[in-house]
């Protein structure tokens, strides 16, 4: 054919710094966020003095396994372009359904599955909601949240005992090097799986990909022939199968479930993965944002037990850093807009 | 232009029906694309061009007809089976995605795979393969919104030819790209067509169908009205044939224009010495009763920055405005507003129209946000001036509660003019009122702004077809980089002189004449 070679594009005009841009823009927040956690972490030792110690580092692994598979979820979902208002009420739910069960003796082999399919079916029901019935993801799974905080008190109103061995060892093992040195339990390690396996299928996958494309035009994701319905099924019921991993994790951390935990735990999430550099809008933002997130999140909270202030500082200063990082990002989707 | 008569014929569509609640949106329609050949889909904004291209692609089920293609009959229930099929479409507004990178946007769901899952490397390659094949050099990491929407084209051609389609549909590809992108395009499309694809190309632009085709269908009110090798078909029968009527109206409309204007009261509005550091170097305009003034220059000349400055769209740092010979202060749109000064803008559907509403919602609005939200726009009052303004444009389909977003372009435009003319205004500026629409409705909106200054309205007429812009207006305030370079009368100039106008490397601000 004829050669076209217009200079439309001066490629060799790029600089690196511009070519960096043209390819990696939407890292941009994930490193802010990375930034932010290291100035905390830095400003948290130069006032305290022992804030960067392995116990505290290992603590906050801990501490936010549930919230760190929680936010992978609420990634996948945002991603799409929508929303889980429900994860909390579903960690809630399948946290007191399965410690009912594990408490008549059903063994934790059983329970478990059982527990990741039940977030798996509310999952699913919230995209068959929006997907089929075009509601809106807030209300379809702000519907979801309320079914799943009512569920829970059915089971019971009151706490309930986690005794099972096999529950309880996830919490209690810490590998650990020597005495004083980092440690790690197995619900850190599922949080870490979870979030390494997230983000494998999120670069490597055609379902990973089929998301990004949904969240930056849907319209345009159905016409170029990609499975637009059943990927959007998917990311909800990858959200809730996490809430039901969360749930089992955070039984364990607790060692007892509650009908009324997980309050608000919806929206830490996603001030997590947003603070982590997931455009609300959809189709920008990686799962390891959501990681440092939490852990910006958490970090947080250990200052401010540090300091010895009130866990309410926590609230407001994450919802400052969302504020700012809302503005930040909007920042730059109306200066790509203007191209 | 080579065109292979006898060329196999790769997609046969036979008695095409489709019918939408209460309309045959087609009619026993006949399509034939033959390889190696660009074949151009005619017709005016609701003839059916757009619902055609949607069957052959699968967007729409037909309810009539056959599609044959290379010799087996096919049923298409969705994009991705007319896709299986090696039929690919790029659409006007490019449907790929903004947030991925150049190379993911090639290949989104035929990325190379390895045991691990997807090898970014060879799929880049790969995408960087097809767009050589195209001649287009890129950085397929960068992202899709670095670049601009003619790479955009190119990126979802390249797309279009990863499936190793045999049939491309182009649908208004060079809507937004100007004419050294046009050029680009042209030569892949040209390209592809040697090597045996076949090209459905559809477009408003005469200039380009009589460039790139072979072979054109014309169709009107959802039927066929034939199939002609492009040399068969002059423009002019081209146009009646779209239209189906003849172009006595357009020479109606420049008899309007050759009007005399009576200059001698005040104008309606009189800008002097208008402005913007950065934006605009200052400007005079008058516009009298009953004159349209034509605004020429190409994009980014300074037409825009002018007008929206003497709506108060934008606030001028020099200069002032005198409407009807009184100093007026317009710094909002308000203030233009209430001097009975209204401003349909370029980007009708950003800025226009809302089109979750009514036609008649669009319309009343207007009225309504002049009278203030309090005073209510009685029903009865609403239905009539409704029902009048549909009438008078000829608006399609002739239905008040048809939600605008449903309506073809120039039908959208339509409405807006509807809209600022319900509020009576006394100068109207219309920016690029006929871009992106078809032929019949450009008339429509030429005829009405020709009858509405007749009747005494200002206007000032914005529009990139300087045919258009000559034949309607009365004078011609030339821009270029952002300045006003001189004013021309139309009635004694052709569409040669006013390209050498703004051309003119020597500005010449204060001297029309030389161009005449």
């Amino acid at each position: 054919m004829t050669s076209v070679q217009a200079p439309l594009e001066k490629a060799d005009a790029f600089g690196p710094l511009k070519r960096f841009v043209s390819r990696r823009a939407s890292w941009i927040p994930v490193f802010a966020a990375l930034a932010l956690l290291i100035l905390i972490f830095i400003a948290g030792q130069a006032y305290f003095g022992n804030f960067l110690t392995p116990r505290v580092i290992s603590a906050l692994l801990l501490d936010n396994a549930y919230l760190f598979i929680l936010a992978v979820g609420m990634t996948f979902v945002i991603l799409t372009g929508g929303i889980d208002l429900s994860v909390g009420a579903v960690m809630a739910f399948t946290g007191m359904f399965g410690a009912s069960l594990l408490r008549d003796g059903v063994p934790s082999g059983i329970v478990v599955p059982v527990m990741l399919l039940l977030g798996a079916a509310f999952g699913l029901a919230i995209g068959v909601l929006v997907q089929y019935f075009d509601v809106q993801p807030f209300i379809a799974s702000l519907a979801a949240m309320f079914a799943a905080r009512g569920l829970a008190f059915m089971v019971s109103l009151d706490s309930i005992k986690v005794e099972t061995p096999e529950i309880l060892w996830l919490q209690s093992t810490r590998i650990q090097g020597a005495p004083g040195s980092f440690y790690i339990t197995p619900t850190g390690i599922i949080a870490l799986l979870v979030v390494l396996v997230a983000a494998l299928v999120l670069a490597y996958t055609r379902f990973g990909r089929t998301i990004y494309a949904i969240g930056g035009n849907e319209q345009s994701a159905r016409l170029m022939g990609l499975p637009v319905v059943r990927s959007k099924l998917l990311a909800y019921v990858v959200s809730g199968v996490c809430a039901g991993l969360a749930g089992v994790v955070f039984t364990a951390y607790t060692g007892a479930s509650y009908p009324l935990n997980g309050m608000g735990t919806e929206l830490d999430t996603i001030a997590a993965v947003v603070i982590g550099g997931t455009l609300l809008l959809g189709g920008s933002g990686f799962v390891v944002g959501s990681m440092i997130g939490v852990f910006v999140y958490g970090t947080i909270k250990t200052a401010i037990s540090f300091m010895g202030a009130d866990q309410s500082w926590t609230r407001i200063s994450v919802g400052l850093l969302l504020l700012l990082f809302v503005v930040v990002q909007r920042i730059i989707v109306a200066r790509s807009d203007r191209r | 232009m080579s065109t292979a008569k006898e060329a196999r014929a790769i997609v046969e569509m036979r008695g095409i029906t489709i019918e939408f609640p209460g309309v045959k949106a087609l009619d026993g329609v006949d399509l034939t694309l033959r390889g190696g050949e660009v074949h151009t889909l005619m017709g005016e904004n609701g003839a059916g061009k757009s619902t055609l291209i949607k069957a052959l692609t699968g967007v729409y089920a037909i309810d009539g007809g056959s599609i044959i293609v290379e010799g087996t009959p096919r049923e298409f229930r969705g994009t991705a089976d007319a896709q299986l099929a090696g039929i690919s479409t790029v659409y006007q507004e490019v449907n790929l995605c903004t947030n991925l990178s150049v190379g993911e946007n090639v290949m989104l769901g035929h990325e190379v795979r390895g045991p691990l899952g997807i090898n970014w490397a060879a799929t880049h390659r790969e995408a960087a393969r097809h767009l050589e094949n195209l001649g287009v050099r890129l950085d397929t990491r960068s992202m899709l919104s670095a670049h601009s929407i003619a790479v955009q084209q190119l990126v979802a051609i390249s797309r279009a030819m990863v499936t190793d389609s045999r049939v491309l549909v182009l649908d208004e590809p060079t809507s937004s790209l100007d004419r050294g992108e046009v050029d680009q395009l042209f030569g892949v499309i040209r390209g592809l067509r040697d090597r045996g694809v076949a090209i459905l190309f559809v477009t408003h632009f005469l200039d380009q169908v009589y460039e790139i085709s072979d072979r054109l269908t014309v169709l009107r009110n959802g039927t066929l009205v034939g199939e002609y090798p492009v040399e068969d078909l002059p423009r002019g029968q081209l146009i009646s044939k779209m239209i189906g009527r003849e172009l006595d109206e357009l020479d109606a409309i420049s008899q309007s224009a050759a009007r005399a204007i009576d200059r001698t009261s005040d104008p309606v509005i009189r800008a002097t010495g208008v402005g913007r550091r950065g934006v605009l170097h200052p400007a005079d305009v008058e516009v009298y009763d009953g004159e349209v003034v034509g605004l020429a220059g190409l994009l980014g000349s300074g037409r825009t920055e002018l007008v929206r400055l003497l709506y108060g769209a934008d606030r001028a740092d020099a200069g002032r405005v005198e409407v009807r010979g009184r100093t007026a202060r317009i710094t909002n749109p308000r203030h233009a507003i209430d001097r009975r000064i209204a401003f349909s803008s370029e980007d009708r559907r950003a800025e226009g129209l809302v089109g979750d509403l009514t036609v008649a919602e669009n319309i009343v609005l207007g009225i309504q946000a002049k009278r203030g939200a309090l005073r209510k726009v009685r029903k009865s009052e609403q239905d009539t001036i409704v029902e009048e303004y549909i009438q008078a444009l000829g608006v399609r389909p002739a239905n008040p509660n048809a939600l605008v977003r449903n309506l073809s372009g120039g039908n959208q435009q339509k409405v807006l003019l509807a809209r600022w003319l319900a509020t009576a205004p006394q100068l109207i500026i219309l920016d690029e009122p006929t871009r992106g629409i078809d032929v019949g409705a450009k008339a429509d909106i030429q005829r009405k702004v020709a009858e509405l200054s007749e009747q005494g309205l200002a206007v000032v007429f914005i529009s990139s077809e300087l045919e258009e812009v000559i034949r309607i207006a009365q004078r011609i305030v030339v821009m270029r980089d952002r300045r006003k370079i001189g004013e021309l009368t139309s009635h004694d100039i052709g569409v040669d002189d006013l390209v050498a106008f703004i051309a003119d490397e020597q500005p010449q601000p204060d001297s029309p004449e030389s161009a005449a």
